[in-house]
């Protein structure tokens, strides 16, 4: 399975933030969009950062006036980019080892979609359950009938 | 809005249109059909006169076990309130808005129907098919009955090395005594046993690791009655990139996979009349044709493994190339969507546009009112069959809590009776769940004779035919 098909049926809106906008503003995106990152583009939408709500709590714990700043002041710029034809397995080993948990997807220089570790979880637990469903169906059938022909 | 107003009860029947029988259809259907307090109606639809898709015409026929999960949908078909309507064709007999009028919710489940094509010269030369035609052509598929394949040819390639290429390769080195026991179309035995193919050739981008076949796969291929495999010593041997990331993250069955790949390059070959030869870390560049425009070879491209920033490992050339002399190439790899007519579609992805099922609109990324996806057409072609029970699990979901919201189309002639009389004036020869169970019983019954899980009808016409006097 690769990034692709798990990006099929996410939809294709990917809630980005300018890095001259504020924390404050990126922390109400997060709400409003109930999720754990924000893809910071430039206004050509180049890809210029990543900003986790684990960013923002690393800077609001140092800082509590940090709200006001802009986003690029915390922002991770060594981003980790995914294409739709990257693997599943590897990139959840990538993203375990190196503890991210949000990756964007780019595809021809375009940002097409973000995935999260859950989003990963969630495609790996579908596709296990599926084929022990598959598996023990197919065992139960095979107890059904003895003379069942097994190729 | 009361909640008396939403559909879901006896007096007012839940009506779900389900537009493609395989699978993902019967999954969506099961989900529906047993939701606790929602009464539904289930019409199931599907362009072929038979219901299962790629479980009766894409599974491989020496693989019979898998083809037990119909037993599952049977179950499913004897719920008073489905309803199967085979050779039944959206954009043809039917268009969206047809559905629009009769169904509080539509749900699309047509699967990947078409192969991704290799992007190399020569790829429409005479010989060079895509493999998902030779499979609907050995699997009886009405469409592709009457496709030629080049069996004279002493030498095929099989491009790709996922589960349909190793069926295509399988299907080609096993014996006519396999194939005889086996439920592939007569007029496929009858071919296959003229075949005069020699060696066969599976060939993978990336290394061993890699390949998508599953250990079960690989060993099979092992153990065929009359085809000998080898593998090259140098092309399973793993790279520093695969062992790294195997010795981090520790999975059996890869380093089972590529235990048994090497093992195959040791064997000594025997006097089997077949070769199977599974190659890796080559990617086709070109094929090659003679003056009459037939396929004469496939010109390889050696690689080695490079990692994406991501952390996949890719295949890059080495600059090293070989030609392999072939008469016949199979290309495997990769499958896609089909767009359906008037339905919203992701065209670089091959996907019905959709957020967890439900269809968005191509514009505004907003939901479409009613419509919902499940399946292969949903997410892409991955996992195996029952992969697609969570998926169309998923789907369903967002459908109740659509009705619940009161969000549904707002059909005006919501009764099971008006589809009958709309699909009497535009296909007369639809085919119905009754219909199915006859036709299955005349196959299995023509099959025990011969020892045969059955012998499939592989016409319209053939079927029909069967029905009388029912079809008259």
């Amino acid at each position: 399975m690769n990034i692709a098909s798990l990006l099929a049926s996410k939809g294709v809106n990917v809630v980005t933030i300018g890095p001259h906008d504020s924390i404050r503003s990126a922390l109400s995106l997060l709400a409003q969009h109930n999720i754990g990152a924000l893809v910071v583009v430039e206004a050509q939408g180049a890809l210029v950062g990543i900003v986790s709500e684990r960013d923002i709590v690393r800077a609001l714990a140092r800082t509590e006036t940090i709200l006001v700043e802009p986003i690029a002041v915390i922002m991770t710029r060594n981003v980790v980019i995914g294409t739709p034809q990257d693997d599943l397995v590897a990139v959840s080993n990538t993203m375990t080892d190196r503890r991210i948990r949000h990756l964007p997807v780019v595809e021809g220089g375009r940002l097409v979609g973000i995935i999260s570790l859950g989003d990963i979880v969630k495609a790996q637990r579908d596709q296990y359950q599926g084929e022990v469903d598959t598996l023990q169906y197919q065992l139960l059938r095979e107890d059904d009938m003895p003379s069942g022909k097994a190729v | 809005m009361t909640d008396d107003s939403i559909p879901g009860t006896v007096a007012r029947p839940l009506r779900v249109a389900i537009i493609g029988a395989g699978p993902t259809g019967f999954y969506a259907a099961d989900h529906l059909l047993r939701q606790e307090g929602v009464v539904v109606e289930v019409d199931l639809f599907d362009r072929l006169p038979t219901p299962f898709g790629l479980v009766r015409l894409g599974v491989a026929p020496d693989h019979q076990k898998i083809k037990s999960v119909t037993a599952v949908f049977d179950k499913v078909a004897s719920h008073p309130r489905f309803r199967f309507f085979g050779h039944v064709e959206l954009g043809k007999h039917l268009d969206v808005d047809d559905l629009r009028r009769h169904y509080h919710q539509i749900l699309y489940s047509t699967g990947a129907q078409t192969d991704r094509r290799m992007g190399i010269p020569g790829e429409d030369l005479r010989g060079s098919h895509p493999a998902t035609e030779f499979v609907a052509w050995y699997n009886g598929h009405p469409d592709f009955r009457d496709y030629q394949f080049d069996l004279t040819q002493e030498r095929v390639a099989v491009v790709g090395v996922g589960n349909v290429a190793v069926d295509v390769a399988r299907i080609l080195c096993r014996s006519p005594e396999e194939l005889a026991t086996t439920d592939i179309a007569d007029y496929a035995l009858e071919a296959l046993r003229g075949s005069r193919v020699k060696e066969v050739y599976l060939l993978g981008r990336r290394g061993p690791a890699q390949a998508a076949f599953t250990n079960p796969e690989i060993k099979e291929l092992g153990e065929m009655a009359d085809a000998d495999i080898t593998t090259r010593s140098e092309e399973v041997e793993l790279d520093e990139l695969t062992r790294a990331g195997l010795e981090r993250s520790p999975d059996r069955a890869t380093m089972k996979k590529v235990e048994i790949l090497q093992s195959y390059a040791l064997r000594k070959l025997t006097d089997k009349s077949k070769l199977l030869v599974v190659r890796f870390l080559v990617s086709p560049v070109e094929l090659a044709g003679d003056d009459t425009g037939a396929v004469v070879a496939i010109r390889l491209a050696r690689n080695r493994l490079v990692a994406t920033p991501a952390g996949t490992l890719q295949p890059k050339p080495t600059g090293e190339m070989e030609e392999l002399p072939v008469g016949l190439v199979f290309r495997s790899v990769g499958y896609k969507g089909v767009p359906l007519p008037g339905v919203p579609f992701n065209e670089s992805w091959g996907v019905i546009l959709n957020e967890r099922g439900r269809v968005l609109d191509p514009a505004g990324k907003q939901p479409v009112v009613g419509e919902y996806t499940a399946g292969w057409i949903k997410r892409g072609p991955s996992g195996v069959i029952g992969t697609n029970k969570p998926d169309a699990a998923e789907t369903v979901a967002c459908m109740m809590e659509d009705r619940a919201r009161g969000i549904l189309l707002r059909p005006e002639a919501p009764d099971a009776v008006a589809v009958e009389a709309m699909l009497r004036q535009r296909q007369p020869f639809c085919f119905s769940y009754g219909d199915w169970r006859r036709l299955d019983q005349l196959e299995v019954a023509a099959g025990r004779s011969q020892g045969r899980p059955r012998v499939k009808l592989t016409s319209v016409e053939e079927m029909a035919a069967a029905l009388v006097p029912r079809h008259e």
